[in-house]
């Protein structure tokens, strides 16, 4: 749907400039025009005073979507494991499937990682999809896109649930264009309209400023990628079975145009932000890299990992890995400890539905204070040390 | 050789701030800047030009008509030339649009090795054009470069960023490269860089002069729909400890002990 406006009911008030998050709207002379950065979100419609601000049909094609059927979830694994996000998108894809009505479905590509398909039905999966091939034994782009591809086209599902990791989207991507359907980055939240049943996906948007509900209409398959450590891991049924259907792999010379060498670990420990419950993070009031030992000795006698904001990453004082937010790594602990962040936007919407938070900031006007259960305004140099002394050993 | 690197112009998102009283956006003297990744993509090509003088630059991005100041930096920073695609056929885009636009874009340049690309831009976050565009063009793409480690003959070897570390990978050329920040360090633009580029010319395209029907542009061309958007509940304000640090650690240990959280 388009947005438009109504010349003749258009009063020239500019309430939907400012509305706008876009800057899409200007003044032509008496009258608002809506511009081609518009992304028909409706913030103008509903603030409209007048009523002259429609949705139009915009006479977009699409495909016959009555031929579409099941959920589908890309299992994807690193070295024979399941990856978290992957069980927690059978969670997800379990409701989903339940009020559609129809199956779901895991596809899972490598090499001999036969022990994988009893697990996705542990999971919950109905029927697995399995392309088992040398070829597949790491992820790369050419080879997984052109066999997932080619089952989309054969099995036709309605829903393609991918991890936002690395791989998820890369893959996603890829995917969605050769089957010229739509893909809605980094959800946090989808949701099957029980009116006709299509697949709701929202997700943060400029910055986390807004959430955004996104649909595809008039494509299938309805993908998206879905942040990990966001949705519940279902239980595990021992014993459970389902159907299995092997996915026939057929690469010419020419279709994989790049090689994995060589994969290198992480030097540093590995963080798991998303898995950890008790996260200490540390911002710019460190003032230095040093600080983040303080910070350590803390997560160590909490039995947690150190997180970090990105202006902490940027002046190279921590690893990347280390960071939460927008673009680091959405984190949900039992308690998470911000010290000395200010609490940009981006950092909040990685963190803030973390169950407790603890904020300590020199700055009593911080906007981590907002969103903070239990707020100190003071040096984080006296208070942890303080801390650490009440914890004792 | 010939390299093509993909630009956004995008709200500087580290600006924005939210009114406390009403939910809304402040968007009031949010500048808009070079896309952060994209910055990191020209670096790279830029890295190639310094040890190779022979090769040239081309940057493209589409947008209004105003992206032509986030072009001009470009061009300051060493870029050859800019090509900017803009109409309001292009409007409402999502990912699937775009990347038809870009390609097409991409298509009439012509004559590419590499085309290096931002792996998001911090306004959408999607990192789905670079991927997109590369597919559309029937090129290999790698996501996620964190080095660029040989330049050979037909192929590119490249580290792509894992979350746990990361793959080395050999990929034939021409391909699609998306830049993540640890790439490089982008060079600030120099003088004599901008008064070159306020005396070059942006080539602005329309769909017409990339030959796309308007029915494959834009809003008409794109699966997805934003059904609503809506500001995120803030979550309640808690509560601010009192007294000296000592106190309001122990209140804090007492708060968290009760609540089984220690």
């Amino acid at each position: 749907m388009a947005v438009r406006i109504i010349a003749d009911k258009c009063k020239g008030c500019q309430k939907c400039l400012k509305n706008c998050p876009f800057e899409a709207i200007t003044m032509q002379g008496k009258i608002a025009d809506i511009g081609p950065a518009c992304t028909n979100c409706g913030n103008c419609l509903e603030n409209c005073p007048f009523d002259a601000i429609e949705k139009v049909d915009d006479g977009n094609k699409g495909v016959d979507i009555t031929l579409y059927h099941d959920v589908w979830v890309f299992a994807e694994q690193r070295e024979g494991a399941l990856m978290g996000v992957a069980i927690e998108l059978l969670g997800e894809g379990r409701k989903l499937a339940d009020e559609i009505g129809c199956k779901l479905c895991a596809v899972l590509c490598g090499d001999n990682v036969n022990g994988l398909v009893d697990e996705l039905y542990e999971y919950g999966a109905d029927v697995v999809y399995y392309a088992n091939d040398p070829a597949l034994v790491t992820y790369n782009t050419d080879a997984y896109t052109k066999v997932i591809y080619e089952a989309i086209v054969k099995y036709k599902p309605e829903i393609v649930l991918l991890g936002a990791t690395h791989i998820g989207r890369d893959l996603g991507p890829c995917l969605a264009v050769h089957c010229n359907t739509g893909l809605t980055a980094d959800c946090t939240k989808l949701d099957i309209d029980p009116e006709d049943k299509k697949l709701m996906q929202t997700r943060p948007a400029f910055g986390g400023n807004l959430m955004a509900t996104i649909l595809c209409p008039k494509h299938r398959p309805q993908m998206s990628t879905v942040r990990p450590g966001v949705m519940a891991k279902p239980e595990r049924v021992a014993g459970k079975k389902g159907e299995l259907v092997e996915l026939e792999v057929k690469l010419a010379e020419g279709d994989v145009r790049m090689k994995v060498l060589e994969i290198v670990k992480g030097l540093e420990e590995l963080v798991s932000l998303t898995d950890a419950k008790v996260i200490v993070s540390g911002g710019n009031g460190l003032g230095n890299p040093e600080g983040f030992e303080l910070l350590k000795k803390l997560a160590d006698r909490l039995g947690g990992v150190v997180g970090a904001s990105r202006a902490a990453v940027d002046a190279g004082w921590i690893d990347h890995s280390h960071q939460v937010g927008q673009t680091g790594t959405t984190v949900k602990p039992e308690l998470y400890i911000a010290c000395g962040i200010s609490g940009a936007i981006q950092h909040l919407a990685g963190m803030q539905t973390s169950k407790i938070i603890v904020a300590i900031n020199k700055d009593e006007n911080a906007p981590i204070f907002e969103v903070a259960d239990y707020g100190i305004v003071g040096d984080l140099y006296k208070v942890i040390p303080t801390l650490l002394e009440v914890l004792g050993e | 050789m010939k390299i093509i690197v993909c630009a956004k112009q995008v709200p500087d998102t580290n600006e924005v701030k939210i009114d406390p009283v009403k939910g809304t956006l402040i968007r009031d003297g949010v500048p808009s800047i070079l896309n952060p990744d994209d910055a990191n993509a020209l670096e790279a090509a830029l890295q190639v030009k310094d040890a190779n003088p022979d090769v040239t630059i081309s940057v493209v991005s589409m947008g209004p008509p105003q992206a032509c100041y986030m072009l001009r930096e470009c061009l300051a920073m060493g870029a050859d030339d800019a090509y900017l695609l803009s109409s309001r056929a292009f409007g409402g885009a999502d990912t699937c649009a775009t990347s038809t636009t870009i390609a097409a874009g991409i298509r009439k340049i012509g004559d590419y090795d590499i085309i290096f690309a931002g792996r998001q831009a911090i306004d959408g976050d999607t990192a789905q054009v670079g991927p997109q565009t590369a597919r559309r063009l029937g090129l290999p793409v790698v996501t996620y470069v964190q080095k660029v480690r040989e330049l050979k003959e037909g192929s590119v070897i490249v580290e792509r960023q894992l979350e746990d570390g990361y793959e080395v990978i050999e990929c034939k050329t021409p391909c699609v490269l998306t830049a993540v920040k640890e790439l490089n360090d982008p060079r600030y633009m120099t003088i004599d860089g901008i008064v070159d580029a306020y005396n070059k010319e942006i080539t602005i395209w329309n769909e017409n002069d990339v030959k796309l029907d308007p029915s494959d542009c834009g809003l008409k061309a794109s699966p997805t729909q934003v059904f609503r958007s809506f500001t995120p509940p803030p979550k309640g304000k808690g509560e601010m400890l009192e007294g000296t640090v000592p106190e309001m650690v122990n209140t804090l240990v007492a708060k968290l002990t009760e609540k089984h959280i220690l």
